[in-house]
């Protein structure tokens, strides 16, 4: 009966924290949200090139190419915050930044986690798109890289969902923040690291208050991927 | 850029002979249709002169002056349509072919308005009815103003309604002196669009006629069987 009061009143404080917009609780949410928003932006500005240049391309060593890159889709975090942070690290070959162990770090980690993802799927994606659209365009008089630009623009709606599965991932995941951030409070310390501390650490309230704001972030933003799909299909067919 | 010159040419894929030793010559004016039954090469042998596929024997040649792929286009029996406007779709061809923005918005009214779908023009491609896309492709191939026109199966998805509607454009694109090149494995289009006919059978060309001709006094055996074979349904 008291474990469950104490689960009762962890939810409460939990919930009287987000209330109140607790301010500690709002920077940890406001970093862990300018980190992954920055890495999705860069992977998303080099991923759908790549996914684009791969599905329209044909070139030696696409094919060990496209599934070298769906593989990387399963990288674990830890070991992306592992090789990040062997080449920050100050006799690594890009100590010389002095970046490691600030929010910079933590974005190169996430962008390096999610840009297979974005890559990935938009190749897919825009595979599929090119096969409907190839002599369509080709008999228009359109090269590869117009071709690209063209299929770019014409899969944004799924392109969109992948956009923000790869941001879900960003902001979901805990090993790469950690050991290239290092959770340092109030400069490092995002979401998914606050959680893991402040569980070990026996307070509850705080951890549960960011896990349900994490939860809700993440169900909002598929909420936004699905009506954002339906909404177009609706409308452009 | 006409005539187009096409010199024995086979197109294999697989070990398996599509188009065999095809020797014949296009020339400008009347409407060309190539005839013949599903499974006969057409479409292959369309694509062929498009530029879509490279034969595997043979030559193709553009033998008039000012040749290359801006005079020539193509719509497929499956219209493409991209997810934009039916006005964007239209402004797209041209703007892949090089017309400057002013003229792009023009012409594509232009012919919007003639196909009649100036009414839809800012509604997404996508969602037009079968016959309106169909429609729309053959606008956003016109507005391009080509010597050459290549038509495979344009109605072959169409109802009858609708397939007369787009033999009307056809006809008109073709009064405007653009050269039509079309397939077909329908009879009646084929006795209402072509001038004259060329009939295909399984990959080679077995005949080439006038359409008057061709209807009345086929003179290939396999020709004949596909006349008599097809009247039913024609």
């Amino acid at each position: 009966m008291s474990k469950m009061n104490d689960l009762t009143s962890a939810f409460t404080q939990a919930f009287g924290l987000i209330g109140r917009l607790d301010t500690e609780l709002l920077a940890i949410v406001g970093l862990s949200l300018e980190v992954s928003l920055t890495a999705v932006v860069l992977a998303s500005a080099l991923g759908l090139p790549i996914g684009a240049a791969i599905a329209v391309g044909r070139f030696r060593g696409r094919q060990p190419l496209i599934v070298v890159l769906n593989a990387l889709m399963g990288l674990p975090p830890v070991v992306v915050g592992l090789m990040v942070y062997l080449l920050l690290s100050r006799a690594g070959p890009l100590g010389q930044l002095g970046i490691l162990f600030t929010p910079a770090a933590m974005v190169v980690a996430q962008t390096i986690l999610i840009l297979p993802i974005v890559a990935a799927l938009s190749r897919q994606v825009i595979e599929d798109a090119w096969h409907e659209y190839r002599e369509q365009l080709r008999s228009l008089g359109a090269g590869p890289l117009t071709a690209a630009i063209t299929l770019l623009w014409d899969t944004r709606f799924s392109l969109v969902t992948i956009v923000l599965a790869g941001f879900g991932r960003a902001a979901a995941e805990v090993g790469a923040v950690m050991i290239v951030g290092g959770n340092i409070d109030g400069v490092t310390r995002v979401m998914t690291t606050a959680i893991a501390l402040e569980t070990s650490k026996g307070d509850l309230p705080l951890a549960l208050g960011l896990g349900v704001i994490l939860l809700s972030l993440v169900l909002a933003l598929n909420a936004a991927a699905y009506w954002v799909k339906e909404a177009a299909q609706r409308r452009y067919g | 850029m006409l005539p187009l010159v096409l010199d024995t040419v086979s197109f294999a894929i697989n070990g398996r002979t599509i188009i065999d030793r095809v020797s014949v010559e296009i020339g400008a004016g009347p409407r060309t249709v190539i005839l013949g039954p599903n499974g006969a090469g057409k479409s292959v042998l369309m694509r062929l002169c498009h530029g879509l596929l490279r034969q595997t024997g043979g030559s193709i040649a553009w033998r008039g002056a000012n040749g290359g792929r801006q005079r020539q286009a193509m719509v497929f029996q499956r219209p493409v349509m991209l997810r934009r406007s039916a006005l964007a779709n239209v402004i797209y061809g041209l703007k892949v072919a090089g017309f400057s923005r002013t003229e792009r918005e023009l012409r594509a009214r232009d012919v919007l308005e003639v196909v009649g779908l100036a009414n839809v023009a800012e509604r997404p491609a996508r969602v037009l009815s079968g016959g309106e896309q169909q429609r729309l492709a053959l606008a956003r191939a016109w507005a391009l103003n080509p010597e050459v026109l290549f038509l495979d199966e344009p109605t072959a998805n169409l109802d009858p309604g609708a397939t007369r509607e787009l033999e009307t454009i056809i006809s008109q694109i073709n009064a405007g002196g653009t050269k039509i090149v079309m397939t077909t494995h329908n009879l009646g289009q084929a006795k209402r669009l072509g001038d004259e006919i060329l009939f295909l059978h399984q990959g080679r060309l077995v005949e080439r006629s006038p359409a008057d001709r061709f209807f009345q006094q086929p003179m290939s055996a396999e020709a004949i069987a596909f006349i008599k074979g097809e009247l039913p349904w024609s």
